[in-house]
């Protein structure tokens, strides 16, 4: 009986499983096909367009751009998010309660909302869209991710650590250096990769707060709907899932937990 | 002085947690707050129609506009319905995987089942979208599959079944992590105390387990009820005409037309949403369960 239960679980994981990777499998084989337009089934195989898509100015400048945006966005966030999580384990419960559901909120709420608020927030101020406002959208999001990252870690830290460390003589400063930077180093870390991942990929928030710039995701987004340079497409949104796979199963070892959202 | 400011700040508790969270609090409220704020108040003003200057001033015109073109009222009731059919459709997705994750694999297939959650997860939205058109186009994958199988093709590509399965798809890892979380945090001696009350397994699943793990369930729907409600770009690509979201609309008043006041206005329905559903979910201890 138990295990005829097991049974069809295991069956509906494999069929779960499937649903989830059979458009990456597809992503990873059109990256490879050789036809202009994509067509299924694909006809041939060809690596050139790997390399018009690196010679392409349009998609090298998106790159430069939305790389450097997540990384003004990713160390505006190491240095929010860690402060405010510190703030946040040190505060009493009802204190405590008040802020944690105000600082999630950049994520709870859809992105069309933190979009359209931006938007409308920089046209109050008849703020011309920029680079930094670009930047502005991306660490919105992404000091949640510190943050929510480096809180999980600190509320199982005990107090005990930086009384004793009070204890032996050091100062509030000496006990940061030695005592609780280092046991949050690597939640910070995993943080920082995941909202770089997280600003690297967005595209709703971005539409509101981008002028005439493209980041790689503005990019893609607009050659798909016009239909153009498919190739390259499929060439870019591969390249993107190969190097983004890697940083979050490097962030799944910094955690070195199971079973949270870390977004 | 570094002495002065470690002693003070150990003596007053209120002023190190004031210096330590200053810088985020100013951040966050003069840009995030005040953007939703801006948002609330430009709801109320309006365009001039021939220079497409704002003006600012406090009119319901807007919302009246809003509310007297019945179309506003099927996009939202569309996104709305969406929205809760991809979220009871992705914790019916998540049991399965969420349970034989922590309660069934050991832990080598755990931590696969796990990378395997983790990699769709953070893999580009973009491109999963981007997969699911060239899917479920007339003559994409699916109906090739299907021809091969000699069975008939479907023609769901560009509709609002095609925007539920992505949508689905997209946000389904967002549903297992919390999920199994929850089901993680129940302790073993409470199902065991469960088996020795005479419950079989789907008893207790009903009555220990499922409870246990509403706060999990709870915490995954506001990550897919969210994020379908706020979206536009899976309705552009793979919706098709006829398919708006709440979205494409806000979408199309700010990046075209450029009437941001009436594109604030329309916003304020899935804040107004969200809010309800963010208490609620508060209510049910999802908070603890982020």
């Amino acid at each position: 009986m138990r295990s005829k239960g097991n049974w069809l679980i295991w069956a509906a994981v494999v069929a779960i499983m499937g649903f989830l990777f059979v458009p990456i499998v597809i992503i990873v084989v059109y990256a490879f096909s050789a036809a202009p337009i994509p067509a299924w089934p694909i006809t041939g195989f060809a690596l050139h367009w790997f390399a018009d898509t690196w010679n392409d100015e349009e998609v090298r400048q998106a790159l430069a751009l939305s790389l450097e945006v997540a990384g003004v966005a990713t160390i505006l966030a190491i240095l929010l998010g860690t402060l405010a999580a510190m703030a946040v384990a040190r505060m009493k419960s009802a204190a405590r309660e008040v802020v944690s559901f105000v600082a999630v909120l950049p994520i709870a709420l859809p992105g069309i909302l933190t979009g359209m608020a931006l938007a409308a927030y920089f046209a109050f101020w008849g703020m011309n869209l920029s680079y930094w406002t670009i930047v502005a959208g991306h660490a919105t999001f992404c000091v949640v991710i510190v943050y929510n990252n480096v809180v999980a870690r600190l509320r199982r830290m005990p107090r005990s650590l930086t009384e004793a460390s009070a204890d032996l003589g050091a100062d509030a400063f000496l006990t940061f250096r030695r005592v609780q930077l280092p046991l949050m180093a690597s939640a910070i870390g995993a943080g920082a990769l995941l909202a770089f991942a997280l600003s690297f990929d967005e595209v709703i928030v971005t539409t509101f707060t981008a002028g005439a710039q493209n980041t790689l995701p503005l990019w893609i987004f607009g050659a798909i709907r016009l239909g153009q340079k498919l190739p390259e497409v499929n060439v870019v949104v591969f390249a993107i899932i190969l190097f983004t796979t890697v940083p979050v199963l490097l962030a799944q070892k910094l955690i070195g937990e199971s079973g949270r959202v870390a977004r | 002085m570094r002495r002065f400011f470690s002693a003070f700040g150990w003596r007053h508790e209120g002023a190190a947690n004031a210096a330590l969270l200053g810088l985020p609090a100013i951040w966050f409220a003069c840009l995030y707050l005040a953007a939703i704020g801006a948002l609330l108040i430009t709801a109320f003003w309006t365009v001039d129609d021939l220079s497409g200057d704002l003006i600012p001033g406090f009119s319901f015109a807007n919302f009246q506009q809003l509310l007297s073109d019945p179309i506003y009222t099927r996009i939202g009731l569309r996104t709305i319905l969406i929205a809760a059919a991809v979220t009871i459709t992705d914790v019916v997705l998540a049991w399965p995987v969420a349970y034989a994750m922590v309660r069934l694999a050991g832990p080598h297939l755990r931590a696969a089942l796990m990378a395997m959650v983790m990699v769709p997860l953070w893999s580009s939205y973009l491109a999963r979208v981007y997969a699911w058109r060239l899917i479920l186009a007339h003559d994409g994958v699916l109906n090739w599959a299907l021809a091969e199988m000699g069975l008939p093709g479907l023609h769901i590509g560009y509709s609002n079944w095609a925007m539920w399965i992505v949508f689905s798809y997209l946000w389904l890892p967002f549903m297992i992590l919390p999920v199994a979380a929850a089901v993680e945090r129940i302790p073993p001696s409470l199902l065991e105390a469960s088996a020795d009350l005479g419950e079989r397994g789907l008893a207790t699943f009903r009555r220990v387990i499922l409870p246990m793990a509403l706060p999990g369930m709870v915490a995954g729907a506001i990550f897919t009820f969210s994020l379908t409600l706020g979206d536009f770009v899976t309705p552009m690509l793979v919706g098709g005409t006829g398919s708006d979201f709440i979205g494409n609309v806000v979408y199309a008043n700010v990046g075209v037309t450029n009437n941001i006041p009436f594109a604030a206005a329309y916003a304020v329905l899935p804040l107004g949403v969200m809010v309800v559903f963010l208490a609620l979910a508060r209510r049910l201890g999802a908070f603890d369960a982020l």
